[in-house]
């Protein structure tokens, strides 16, 4: 870096924001010190510099003085109200809490955010170094390669493509999107908008995404439709719910500690070996693979469909090494299977240590 | 149900190291201004940790900051501060006395971790939070706005905390780690399929992938263990005061839950296409493309147990190729749970 760079553009900042008037390239250049003698070089320079002020969130305006006797020539200035953070004060609790907020983030571009703002905060004059009674750490991890080109993407609404290999898909296929949002759910990301492909709202979830994302349009076409509510969107499967019903099952005694924490009525058959519960359900095709993992200390005796497709179930595994099945539109339906029953990464192999 | 300790303390500074390019430069130097105005006075070596860099860079930027200087249409030094005695003191800002505005990106990179941390039940500053969220709101006028357009949810569990007791997990453990006491928890262990009876020197709570845990001192394991709160099938707060070795090291949340061992055994599964979710669940060593969606993964794992399980119930979805007798082992399972159907 150049420290003359940066002596340059703080002065920039600084005189433009002491102007009432717009400020004529020319006019800059004589009041600034630091730009160079040629036209050609100085108006590179300038460009630049602009850019880097706009970057960095600098509010520069762009207009003339007409009305004020001043020439038709247009000038810059920034105004003072629109660089301004207004004032924000914070009682020590509500510090601490924002203490937490800003360390959040895991992975650089949101924690570089934050810790962007905190500085900006502190600068206003926040005490954040307050010690957090709280007692409670959260983390977020945006480690997804896609999340941050898709973060850009929604903030500048800006439609998107990129490549997208499905659950229950042979291949990767190209996607077209106008992104309306990110949202995270089990430390999952998940990016919803219109699907230009489909025609419709989609769902994708980030770690299915292959390779790069990259722009589709120009910022600002995409429009998020009134009344949206990504987290909503993200989050409702969409597919009808079936009611709760009720299974019979047979419980190893002593063993299938998992189903019992939710079996009701459960008491002893037989020589005491066995116990006999009742267990509820909703969606056979997720409750038959998850009863399955029990192996034999579970048996289904109750609905005919639940027991043949645990039968099924554990038939398929025998036969297994065969890809018979290419699926069909099942990335929800597998998705979701995966949510209810799974131990999920931190837990299935961090266990038993 | 537990990770293994790195000799790591967890603490991170929430400002990271000042970096390199001009313009963040600029955004501290445009900072340091306000930041001094809004104190009176501040000590050189306060500034800089505050700012994240050595007491020489501050004193490098304020010199900058010193000799900032208008040439037209009459020259003069909008700037005027002084660090004599090792104290900051500006007596004339001008324009820059205020912070710069939050861009879009903090404004929200706030907001979203502050509605997040509202999600979180059982959360005792919630008064605080809408409070904070409000002024920010507020205070970073329209590059608010994108911020709802992101949102993390967390799954705290809050189930209750024992008969009787209308306390939730979350909250009566954070009344004992407020306390100090020890905690006895019934733990369940899906990988064995068991529930483990354990005393629990408490630590701190935390939130990572989504999932809320409780790091403690094990006097089981006699080392620190995180517990998944929603696994906590019973839990008393005992009138023991809680007694953490001086030596245990916080879990680095940061460097991710899993940590692999030399010991752990490697297992290798080919998925079908509706398969491949398990890449996405569980950390891979490797993922390997066999063509026409299919996938080849390998895991580590100190405890082969829960891969049978998977098998199980990944049906059609996907096998063990390697090691041999656990996809034997997985085979003989299936075998006995059909037997008991009448299908041998």
């Amino acid at each position: 870096m150049s420290r003359r760079k940066t002596e340059r553009l703080l002065n920039l900042v600084v005189c433009l924001l002491a102007t009432r008037r717009y400020l004529t390239a020319e006019q800059i250049r004589r009041a600034v010190p630091g730009y160079p003698d040629s036209d050609e070089a100085f108006k590179r320079m300038f460009e630049r510099d602009k850019e880097e002020l706009r970057e960095l969130g600098v509010p520069l305006e762009v207009g003339s003085d007409q009305q004020g006797g001043g020439g038709e020539e247009i000038g810059y200035r920034i105004p003072p109200q629109a660089y301004e953070l207004p004032d924000i004060h914070l009682s020590p609790d509500e510090a601490a809490v924002l203490g937490l907020a800003a360390r959040v983030w895991q992975r650089a571009s949101m924690a570089e955010a934050a810790s962007g703002a905190l500085l900006k905060l502190r600068a206003a004059g926040v005490e954040t170094d307050v010690t957090t009674a709280v007692g409670i750490e959260p983390r977020v991890n945006t480690g997804d390669p896609a999340f941050p080109a898709l973060w850009e993407a929604v903030r500048d609404a800006r439609p998107v493509a990129f490549d997208y290999q499905g659950i229950g898909r042979t291949s990767v296929a190209r996607r077209h999107l106008e992104p309306w949002g990110v949202v995270s759910r089990r430390g999952r990301w998940y990016v919803v908008g219109f699907d230009r492909d489909r025609d419709e709202q989609r769902v994708f979830r980030l770690s299915r995404i292959t390779g790069d994302v990259v722009p589709d349009g120009p910022p600002g076409t995409v429009t998020v439709p009134e009344g949206v509510d990504v987290r909503r969107i993200a989050f409702d499967w969409g597919d009808p719910v079936s009611e709760p019903r009720p299974a019979t099952v047979r419980l190893r005694a002593g063993a299938a500690q998992g189903p019992r924490r939710w079996a009701r009525d459960v008491r002893a058959v037989g020589d005491g070996a066995w116990d006999e519960a009742v267990l509820t359900f909703r969606d056979v095709d997720r409750f038959a693979p998850y009863l399955a993992r029990f192996a034999d200390d579970v048996v289904v005796l109750d609905p005919p469909d639940l027991r043949e497709a645990v039968i099924q179930q554990l038939k398929a595994v025998l036969a297994a090494g065969a890809d018979q099945h290419a699926g069909r539109d099942t990335e929800r339906e597998a998705d979701t299977a995966a949510d209810t029953v799974s131990e999920t990464a931190a837990d299935g192999t961090v266990s038993g240590r | 149900m537990s990770a293994r300790t790195t000799p790591k303390a967890a603490a991170k500074p929430a400002v990271k190291p000042a970096a390199s390019t001009s313009t963040d430069r600029l955004a501290r130097l445009l900072a340091l201004v306000p930041y001094v105005v809004n104190r009176d006075s501040v000590a050189l070596g306060e500034a800089a940790a505050a700012f994240g860099v050595t007491e020489k860079q501050l004193i490098d930027d304020l010199n900058l900051l010193w000799c900032v200087e208008l040439r037209a249409p009459d020259p003069y030094c909008p700037i005027d501060l002084s660090y004599e005695g090792g104290e900051i003191t500006v007596a004339e800002a001008e324009s820059i006395a205020r912070p710069l505005r939050l861009k879009v990106d903090e404004a929200s990179a706030l907001l979203v971790a502050l509605r997040m941390l509202a999600g979180i039940p059982d959360l005792h500053d919630r008064d605080a939070l809408s409070r904070v969220i409000a002024k920010l709101e507020s205070a970073a006028g329209a590059a608010a706005a994108v911020s709802s357009k992101v949102a993390v949810e967390v799954d705290a569990h809050t189930g209750s905390a024992g008969p009787g007791g209308d306390r939730t997990v979350l909250g009566a453990l954070r009344d004992a780690i407020a306390a100090g006491r020890r905690v006895h928890l019934t733990y369940y262990v899906p990988a064995r399929d068991e529930n483990t009876e354990r005393d629990v020197d408490p630590m701190r709570l935390l939130v990572v992938e989504g999932n809320t845990y409780l790091e403690g001192w094990c006097r089981r394991a006699e080392a620190v263990r995180l517990f998944k709160l929603d696994r906590i099938a019973g839990l008393s707060v005992l009138d023991v005061p809680a007694e953490v070795p001086d030596d245990a090291e916080p879990i680095d949340v940061d460097a991710g839950l899993f940590r692999p061992s030399p010991e752990d055994v490697r297992v290798t599964l080919e998925l079908t296409p509706r398969g491949r979710w398990v890449a996405d669940y569980y950390p891979c060593e490797s993922v390997e493309e066999l063509g026409e969606g299919r996938l080849r993964v390998v895991l580590r794992t100190p405890d082969t147990r829960w891969v049978r399980g998977l098998a199980l119930r990944l049906g059609d979805q996907g096998r063990i190729v390697a090691p041999a007798s656990l996809a034997a082992g997985v085979r003989d399972d299936a075998a006995r749970a059909l037997a008991r159907y009448g299908m041998a």
